[in-house]
């Protein structure tokens, strides 16, 4: 008896699992389809799901208007850029923060995290002006800057959160042992916070990929990455929905490839210390 | 072999040196499918000017305008040249931040433009930018349900004749609704045509001391009309719709009349994406009771930022684009039917024009129907005609729209949606120091 009840329950959990899963996904699902639309298909009343004329056409209009591989290197080397500048600045910091805390390590956090308070535009004419003396509008390392200070709060939180969950007595056993500091950051330290330093990573590169306030304001033609491609196919006047759902599925492809390949890295890190 | 490695090696240098002197003019510019077309025909601007290397930036309407706003207020010079609208050239150009086109050359030819669309970009009888398209609004309707509903639809039509063809046409058992007006809220949004609508039932935004006027009758005229006619024959989920939501409807065949931008003309008659392109007709946009079409204009224009240190090369460019040269350029590569519509009388005298384009005749009624120096029939202190040439307007207009946005939804009743307009609009403006 107690076994059916657990079978039943299971069966329950997997279809609502799916199903919720499923609804998560389905606007992406529904982009990816788009994208193999006409413009009269796209628009059809009532849609249409599987059964049309499948046509590769958006994405070859995409191409051959807008340079791709342009605006994917710009991602990546902004994403990445200013995840590993942000994790190089805030891993001896959250380290601080949790191996010797002092009476104010919480309010420092909490500040940290207030600059996260502000809308953006209300930094964005200072911050402009900034970048317009200093020559920087329009560059990758312009925004590099911008993105690993605007993330540095998040990497920092998190980070401390993973540090703060290895017991300091692992640490202490190490010095007992004779380790430098040096030796007790690189052989004990870092193998135990590996899972949540690349969460933290993982993390960062997509709320890097994704941000499009500040990589559409302070870019034009040079380091405008796939969030200004994605932004150029939407028009308020005409319908341009299967290229803009072309470009948005060629946007979020690599980034979708890597998190399919980092998931397992990803769900370990962000469940660390959940499972102790 | 040496003579050839130092021939090759000259000529490279001269190559890399001719490429260093090339100047690249930076445009940003919106996507629409007369945008995109002028992108594509570059080729054409680079041979003729081999110096000058063109580099794109196209974005959607709305991040468009605040990137290239911050730009010129900030004096960033990020941009060559801008795409604007007429609601931007009257503002920046009194701000100084648009330089005055004097260098278009002698083929430019400013007396053909459209005198509605050259007030409209002029200030003190100087060009400030240069029109790239045009557009007004009018109606739009279904000849095939018009004659089946047996009413027609006259080519001044008054709104009550409007509303009574709309309800005949409708048959919401078959998903035919009688009218589709814009609701989604925005300033270009619903209030492009709500601020068209009242100035048509003999409204205005604000009196000569600039007091807003939601409580005067008009205004509740224009907008009581507009609910009833919309909850009687409009889509469901309308409060949601702009111009793309009713031009899907339309071309889809759940649309008896549709009121919009001239513009969707061609969408809707283009036979490769619209259902019903054989069966469309065309009015003038309706009038209430007052000789006042509207006054709805609106063109995408050129203009060079002030900071610029090309304005030479850009005032070449956009002398390329927008010159009477440029529309021959496209008629021989993609057809009459695709030139950029609404700039220039010429064009509306080129019979191979009307040929290919039905509604070109209409389309000029309209344009030279509007009058933005003088929209309203009472007198006011702005210009433009479905908005108001104010800075301020952009935040008003999106919050008085989103009032009536509701009152469509119906979540609010039309008084307490316009005295809320009224209210937000009076303390705005208080604080913008309009009202003393």
């Amino acid at each position: 008896m107690a076994r059916s009840v657990t079978t039943q329950r299971k069966l329950t959990f997997t279809i609502l699992g799916w199903a919720i899963g499923l609804l998560i996904f389905f606007p992406i699902l529904w982009t990816f389809l788009t994208s193999f639309k006409t413009e009269g298909t796209a628009v059809a009343t009532p849609p249409q799901f599987l059964f049309f004329d499948w046509t590769l056409e958006n994405y070859h209009e995409v191409q051959s208007r807008s340079d791709y591989m342009k605006h994917v290197t710009n991602s990546v080397v902004i994403s990445v850029g200013s995840t590993l500048i942000g994790l190089a600045l805030a891993i001896p910091a959250a380290w601080a923060m949790a191996f010797s805390p002092t009476k104010r390590t919480k309010d420092v956090l909490m500040w940290m995290l207030s600059t996260k308070m502000m809308p953006p535009v209300g930094v964005l004419v200072p911050l402009y002006l900034i970048f317009r003396d200093w020559g920087l509008l329009d560059t990758r390392l312009g925004l590099v800057a911008v993105l690993t200070l605007i993330n540095l709060p998040i990497i920092v939180w998190m980070l401390y959160t993973y540090f703060k969950e290895i017991p300091g007595e692992i640490l202490e056993a190490a010095r007992m042992d004779g380790a430098s500091l040096m030796k007790e950051i690189v052989y004990v330290l870092t193998p135990m916070a590996v899972p949540g330093i690349a969460s933290t990573m993982l993390l960062n590169i997509i709320l890097a990929w994704n941000e499009a306030f500040w990589t559409l304001n302070l870019t034009a033609a040079n380091a405008a990455p796939l969030t200004a491609f994605i932004a150029s196919y939407s028009s308020p006047e005409g319908l341009f929905w299967a290229k803009l759902s072309a470009a948005s599925t060629m946007a979020i492809a690599p980034i979708l490839v890597m998190g399919w390949f980092s998931q397992k890295q990803l769900v370990r890190g962000l469940t660390f210390g959940a499972v102790k | 072999m040496l003579s050839r490695t130092l021939l090759l090696g000259a000529a490279s240098v001269l190559a890399m040196s001719s490429f260093a002197h090339a100047e690249t003019l930076t445009i940003a510019t919106v996507n629409n499918g007369d945008m995109v077309r002028m992108q594509k025909l570059t080729e054409d601007f680079t041979k003729k000017n081999p110096d000058i290397k063109l580099e794109w930036v196209t974005l959607e309407e709305n991040v468009l305008r605040q990137r290239v706003t911050t730009d010129i207020a900030t004096k960033g010079g990020q941009y060559d040249v801008m795409t604007i609208g007429t609601y931007e050239v009257p503002i920046w150009a009194k701000q100084g931040w648009l330089l005055p086109l004097d260098g278009l050359g002698a083929d430019y030819d400013k007396s053909d433009l459209l005198p509605a669309i050259d007030a409209a970009v002029s200030l003190d009888g100087k060009l400030y930018a240069s029109p790239f398209y045009g557009e007004s609004a009018m109606v739009m309707y279904r000849t095939d349900l018009a004659e089946k509903a047996g009413v027609k639809i006259s080519e001044k039509p008054t709104w009550d004749e409007i509303a009574d063809a709309a309800k005949k046409m409708t048959d919401k058992s078959t998903e035919t609704y009688g009218i589709c007006l814009r609701g989604k809220a925005g300033w270009g949004e619903n209030m492009a045509l709500l601020t068209a609508m009242s100035n048509s039932f003999g409204g205005r935004w604000f009196d000569e001391k600039w007091t807003p006027q939601f409580d005067q009758p008009e205004w509740k005229k224009a907008l009581t009309f507009y609910v009833d006619l919309m909850k009687e024959a409009g889509p469901p989920g309308a409060s949601s719709n702009g111009f793309n939501e009713n031009l899907a409807l339309f071309q889809t065949g759940k649309c008896g009349i549709w009121i919009d931008a001239t513009v969707a003309a061609s969408f809707v008659t283009n036979p490769k994406d619209s259902k019903v392109a054989d069966k469309v007709g065309y009015a003038l946009f309706p009038t209430g009771g007052v000789e006042n079409h509207g006054n709805w204009l609106w063109a995408w224009n050129l203009g060079i930022p002030a900071g610029t240190k090309k304005a030479e090369a850009a005032q070449k460019f956009v002398s390329w684009a927008t010159d009477k040269a440029y529309t021959e350029l496209v008629a021989s590569k993609e057809g009459w039917a695709n030139v950029p519509p609404g700039t220039r009388k010429s064009l509306y005298a080129n019979p191979e024009y009307e040929k290919a384009a039905p509604f070109a005749k209409i389309t000029l009624d309209a344009m030279n129907a509007a009058n933005t120096t003088k929209p309203t029939v009472k007198p006011v202190p702005y210009t433009g005609g479905q908005f108001v040439a104010i800075p301020e307007f952009q935040g008003i207009g999106t919050a008085v729209g989103q009032q009536f946005s509701a009152a469509l939804a119906g979540s609010m009743k039309v008084d307490q949606a316009l005295q809320s307009a009224q209210a937000l609009t009076t303390r705005e403006m208080t604080k913008g120091g309009y009202i003393k």
